[in-house]
C-alpha cells in the first residue's frame, strides 16, 4: 500500500497553452548539439576533436574529476564543431547526424543476477548516469558515493509541465525495468500523483511509493524527499528523473543509449501545443518549426517557465528539460499606473488585484516582465507561504546572501535545490532572483567543503 | 503618450546627460508611470504581479479612512473647543487645510532625503516612505509645528533606516522612531494639554483660540486622576482629542479590513496585540490597584489613545515585527500587555504604545531566533539519529 502525504502549501498555475495529449513524430534534424554546461557541477574533458565519427551512445566529453561519468552523443554522425565562449568555456559540441543512425551496442544484462558493479558500469558506459543527480548541492552524481536512497518523482505540477503518465505510454515496461536496475543500487522511493495510482506505471517491485496530493511544487522530488527521508550533513541521496528512467531502461532491454525523449511543446505562443518525439540535444529551431510567428516578442524557455532557462532559436533542447514553451516577451507591453490599475489580465496571488475573482480555472497568458524593482526582503512569511518543506526558506536565503555557511547548514542548505525555490521566486514581491542565489549558495558551500 | 515623452526626455538624464544626477528621482518617476518592462534574465520566466510598489500603495489607501477621519477631528475639535456652530464640510476642509502643510512636509523632506541616497548609492528609490510619510504626521499631535515635524523625519529616515540600508533592512518603524524622537526632544510639543487642538484660523476658516486653551485626552485625563469626560461610543467613533490619524476606531477597523483582506498585514500580529492588551488590561481591572487608569475598563484601553492605530498600522509592519508565524503571536501579544502596563504603571507616560512597540521591534529578532532555532536543533536531532 502507498504512503499518502498531504502537501498544503504551494501554488498551482493556470497558464494558456497546455500541451495537447497528442504526439506528433519529429523529423531527424541535421545537427544535434550537447551542451556540458546542462550537467552542472561537472568539469568536462573532451575526448573526441572536431571531425571525429562517434556513434549514437560514443562519449563526448567525461568528467575531469573521475572520468567515469561519460556524456554521449545522442546519434551518430561526425562532430562538426566544438563551441567555445568566454574564456574557453565549452558550450556545444555539434554533432552532425548520419543519414542512417547507428548505436554503439552494450552488453545486456539481466537485472535477476547483475550485481549493483554490474549496473553501475553499465549506466557509466553508456552515458546514463550523467542524468543522476544528487543532493546535497543538485550536481550530477558521483559514481563512488554511496547513496541512502534513489528518490524519482514521476510527475510535476509545474505550470505548463509535461505530463508523464501520457508520456510514458507505451513506455511503461522500459520504466518498470529501469526502477528495477536502480533497486539495485539503492533503496528506491516513487513519488506519484493520485491521477497515477491506476496507471500502468505501476506496480513496481522492489520501490516504495509514496502518493503526494497538493499543488506544485509536490513533484518536485526534493519536496518529496524532504517528507518521506530528508537528507542530513554528511549523506548523499541521487535523484533521477522518470524519463531517465525509461532511458536506463532502454539500455538494459535493447542494450544501446537512446536519448530519446517526449517532450511538451506548449505556451500561449506556441500555434499547436502538443507532444513530440525527439532527442536530447536537437534544435529548437526544428522543435518549433512552424510553431512560432517569427517577428513577435518572443520568449522561447528550454524547460518550463518557472525553472526553465531562456534559450533562442539557435539552441538546443537541453538534457534535463522536458518542456519547450514559447510565452510573450513583454518588453513591448507599456501598462500605465501599474501599482494602482485593476490590470485584470494579470494573475497575483496577492488579493491586491483581481485574480481571487476568477477563481483557479481561468487560464492567465503571462509574459516574462518581472513586474517591479528588486527590493530587500520586506513582506514576511511570502516564501514560507509556497515552499512545502520544514525549513525556514527565508532564514535561509538570508544566510546565502550573507554566506554564513554554518548558518546555511543547520538551517537545511542540504536539502533543497534552485527548483524548489521556483514558486517562492514567482510571488516574490521583493523580485529576488531567489533560484540564482541558492545556486550560488550551493555552488559555493560544495567548494568549500571539497 | 506617456512612453513617447518619458523617451524624450530620457537621455538628459542617463550618464552624461545634463540632468544625471536627478537619475533617480527619473526612474522613480518613470516606473510610478509604467510599469516597468524589463524581463527576467535567469530563474522564473514569469513573475507575479504584485511588488512592493503596490503593497505600499494598498497600505496608504488602508490610512486614508483614518487621514480623512482626522481632519474632521481636526475642524470638529476647533470649532467645538470655541463654541462656533459649523458643518461637516466647513471642518473637514479646515481639517484638510491644517493637514497638508504636516504632510507636504513629511513627503518633501522624507523623500528628499531618500531621493539623495538612491542617487548616491545608484539604486532605485525605495518607495517604503510613502507609507512612512504619512504615518508620521498621523501619529503626531496637531500642535506640533512643522519644522519639528521635518527635522523627525529627517532623523528617522536617515538613522532609523538609510544607515541600516534601507527599507527592509531597518530594525525599528521608522515612523515610531520619529515620534519617539519628538517625544523625548520636544515633549512640551508632544504631550500635556495644550497641543491637541488647532488653534489658528487658515483662509477664513476655523477660529483663533487663546494660547493658553488646553484640552486633555482621554487618557491623561485617566493618568492624573481625572474623571474621563468622552463617553465610549465618542471613543469608537473617534471625536476625542488625541494625535491625528489614532482616534478613530471605525476609521482604522476600516484600514485594517483592507490589510488583512490583501494580507499585507498579518493577522496573526494584530490580533495577538489585541489579545495581549486585553488580556492584561483585565489583570489590572481585577487586581484592585487603586489608580483610575488601572480601573479603566480592558476594553476602554483598547479603544483610547493609539493602541488600535498602533496594533494596525505599526505592529504589523513586516519589516520590524517577528517574521516567523508563531514568532507573530508573541510578537504581537507582548506589544499589547506591554503598552497597557506602561499607560497604568508608568505616571510618566500616559500612552505606551509608542515605546511597547518600539521595543517589541528590538526583540522581534529574538522571538525569531527562538522559533528558528527550533527548527534547527530538529534537524540536529534527526542527523544524529540516523
Amino acid at each position: 500500500m502507498e504512503r499518502l502525504y498531504k502537501i498544503r502549501k504551494g501554488l498551482d498555475l493556470n497558464l494558456k497553452g497546455e500541451a495537447e495529449l497528442k504526439l506528433r513524430p519529429l523529423e531527424v534534424a541535421e545537427e544535434y548539439a550537447i551542451s556540458p554546461a546542462d550537467f552542472h557541477g561537472v568539469v568536462p574533458r573532451l575526448v573526441v576533436k572536431e571531425g571525429d565519427h562517434v556513434l549514437a551512445g560514443d562519449p563526448l566529453f567525461v568528467d575531469k574529476a573521475t572520468e567515469r561519468v561519460k556524456f554521449v552523443s545522442p546519434v551518430s554522425g561526425i562532430v562538426t564543431q566544438i563551441e567555445r565562449g568566454e574564456r574557453r568555456k565549452l558550450l556545444y559540441i555539434h554533432v552532425k547526424a548520419d543519414k542512417a543512425q547507428s548505436y554503439k551496442e552494450f552488453e545486456k544484462i539481466s537485472l535477476d543476477k547483475a550485481t549493483a558493479e554490474e549496473v553501475l558500469a553499465l549506466l557509466l558506459d553508456a552515458g546514463l548516469f550523467a542524468f543522476v543527480r544528487q543532493r546535497p548541492y543538485d550536481v550530477i552524481a558521483t559514481p563512488t558515493d554511496m547513496p541512502k536512497a534513489i528518490f524519482v518523482s514521476a510527475f510535476s505540477k509545474m505550470p505548463l509541465a509535461a505530463d508523464f503518465s501520457f508520456v510514458a505510454t507505451g513506455w511503461e515496461e522500459y520504466f518498470k525495468t529501469g526502477m528495477k536496475a536502480l533497486t539495485k543500487l539503492a533503496n528506491v522511493h516513487l513519488g506519484i500523483c493520485p491521477e497515477q495510482i491506476n496507471t500502468p506505471l505501476l506496480p513496481v517491485n522492489g520501490v516504495e511509493v509514496s502518493v503526494f496530493v497538493g499543488p506544485n511544487p509536490s513533484g518536485n522530488v526534493g519536496v518529496q524527499i524532504n517528507h518521506v527521508n530528508p537528507v542530513n550533513k554528511g549523506e548523499v541521496v541521487w535523484t533521477v528523473g522518470p524519463n531517465v528512467v525509461v532511458m536506463i531502461g532502454r539500455l538494459v532491454a535493447e542494450g544501446k543509449t537512446d536519448l530519446t525523449r517526449r517532450i511538451a511543446v506548449a505556451g500561449s505562443r506556441v500555434n499547436q501545443p502538443e507532444y513530440v518525439e525527439t532527442k536530447i540535444g536537437t534544435p529548437l529551431s526544428v522543435i518549433l518549426k512552424g510553431q512560432i510567428d517569427a517577428d513577435a516578442h518572443l520568449r522561447i524557455i528550454n524547460g518550463n517557465p518557472l525553472v526553465g532557462q531562456k534559450a533562442s532559436e539557435k539552441d538546443y533542447l537541453g538534457a534535463f528539460s522536458k518542456e519547450v514553451c514559447v510565452i510573450p516577451e513583454g518588453d513591448d507591453v507599456h501598462e500605465v499606473f501599474g501599482w494602482i490599475a485593476l490590470r485584470l489580465n494579470d494573475y497575483s496571488t496577492s488579493r491586491s488585484y483581481f485574480s481571487w475573482l476568477f477563481g483557479k480555472s481561468k487560464q492567465y497568458d503571462l509574459d516574462c516582465r518581472i513586474k517591479g524593482g528588486q527590493r530587500h526582503m520586506i513582506m514576511s512569511g511570502e516564501y514560507e507561504r509556497v515552499f512545502p518543506m520544514d525549513i525556514y526558506a527565508s532564514y535561509l536565503v538570508k544566510a546565502i546572501i550573507t554566506g554564513d555557511i554554518d548558518k546555511q547548514e543547520e538551517l537545511g542548505i542540504y536539502e533543497v535545490a534552485p527548483e524548489d525555490f521556483a514558486v517562492a521566486e514567482f510571488i516574490d514581491s521583493s523580485k529576488l532572483e531567489l533560484q540564482r542565489i541558492v545556486r550560488e549558495g550551493l555552488d559555493l558551500l560544495r567548494k568549500e567543503n571539497a | 503618450m506617456i512612453k513617447k515623452f518619458l523617451d524624450k526626455v530620457r537621455p538628459n538624464f542617463e550618464e552624461g546627460g545634463k540632468l544625471k544626477s536627478f537619475r533617480s528621482v527619473f526612474e522613480g518617476i518613470e516606473t510610478f508611470l509604467l510599469v516597468p518592462n524589463a524581463t527576467s534574465k535567469i530563474g522564473v520566466s514569469i513573475h507575479d504581479a504584485i511588488d512592493s510598489k503596490r503593497i505600499m500603495s494598498f497600505v496608504v489607501i488602508a490610512l486614508l479612512p483614518a487621514l480623512f477621519f482626522g481632519m474632521y477631528n481636526i475642524g470638529y475639535w476647533n470649532y467645538q473647543s470655541a463654541g462656533v456652530a459649523a458643518g461637516f464640510w466647513e471642518m473637514f476642509i479646515y481639517g484638510f487645510l491644517v493637514m497638508l502643510p504636516k504632510i507636504v512636509v513629511s513627503y518633501v523632506v522624507g523623500l528628499g532625503i531618500e531621493f539623495i541616497v538612491a542617487q548616491w548609492k545608484h539604486e532605485e528609490i525605495q518607495e517604503g516612505y510613502l507609507v512612512t510619510g504619512l504615518l508620521i504626521p498621523m501619529v503626531v499631535p496637531v500642535g506640533c509645528p512643522l519644522w519639528m515635524l521635518a527635522i523627525a523625519v529627517a532623523f528617522s529616515v536617515i538613522l532609523a533606516k538609510e544607515i541600516y540600508g534601507g527599507t527592509g533592512m531597518n530594525i525599528f518603524n521608522p515612523a515610531l522612531v520619529a515620534r519617539a524622537f519628538l517625544f523625548f526632544a520636544y515633549p512640551s510639543k508632544m504631550s500635556g494639554d495644550a497641543v491637541w487642538v488647532s488653534k489658528d484660523p487658515i483662509f477664513g476658516l476655523g477660529n483663533t483660540l487663546p494660547d493658553g486653551f488646553t484640552m486633555a485626552t482621554p487618557l491623561s485625563q485617566s493618568g492624573s486622576g481625572v474623571e474621563v469626560t468622552t463617553s465610549f461610543s465618542d471613543m469608537v467613533t473617534g471625536l476625542m482629542p488625541g494625535s491625528i490619524g489614532e482616534t478613530s476606531v471605525i476609521a482604522i477597523a476600516i484600514g485594517a479590513v483592507i490589510l488583512l483582506w490583501t494580507k499585507i498585514a498579518s493577522w496573526r500580529t494584530m490580533l495577538s496585540v489585541f489579545v495581549g492588551g486585553a488580556v492584561v488590561g483585565f489583570l489590572f481591572n481585577v487586581s484592585g490597584l487603586d489608580s483610575d487608569i488601572a480601573q479603566l475598563p480592558w476594553y476602554e484601553h483598547l479603544v483610547l489613545g493609539g493602541f488600535c492605530f498602533g496594533a494596525v498600522f505599526m505592529a504589523t509592519d513586516p519589516v520590524t515585527s517577528a517574521r516567523t508565524k508563531n514568532g507573530k503571536y508573541v510578537y504581537g501579544f507582548l506589544i499589547g500587555a506591554l503598552a497597557i502596563t506602561i499607560r497604568v504603571l508608568n505616571p510618566g507616560y500616559p500612552e505606551g504604545m509608542m515605546l511597547a512597540i518600539l521595543f517589541m521591534n528590538m526583540f522581534a529578532p529574538l522571538i525569531d531566533y527562538c522559533f528558528v532555532q527550533r527548527n534547527i536543533s530538529k534537524r540536529a536531532r534527526r542527523a544524529k539519529l540516523q
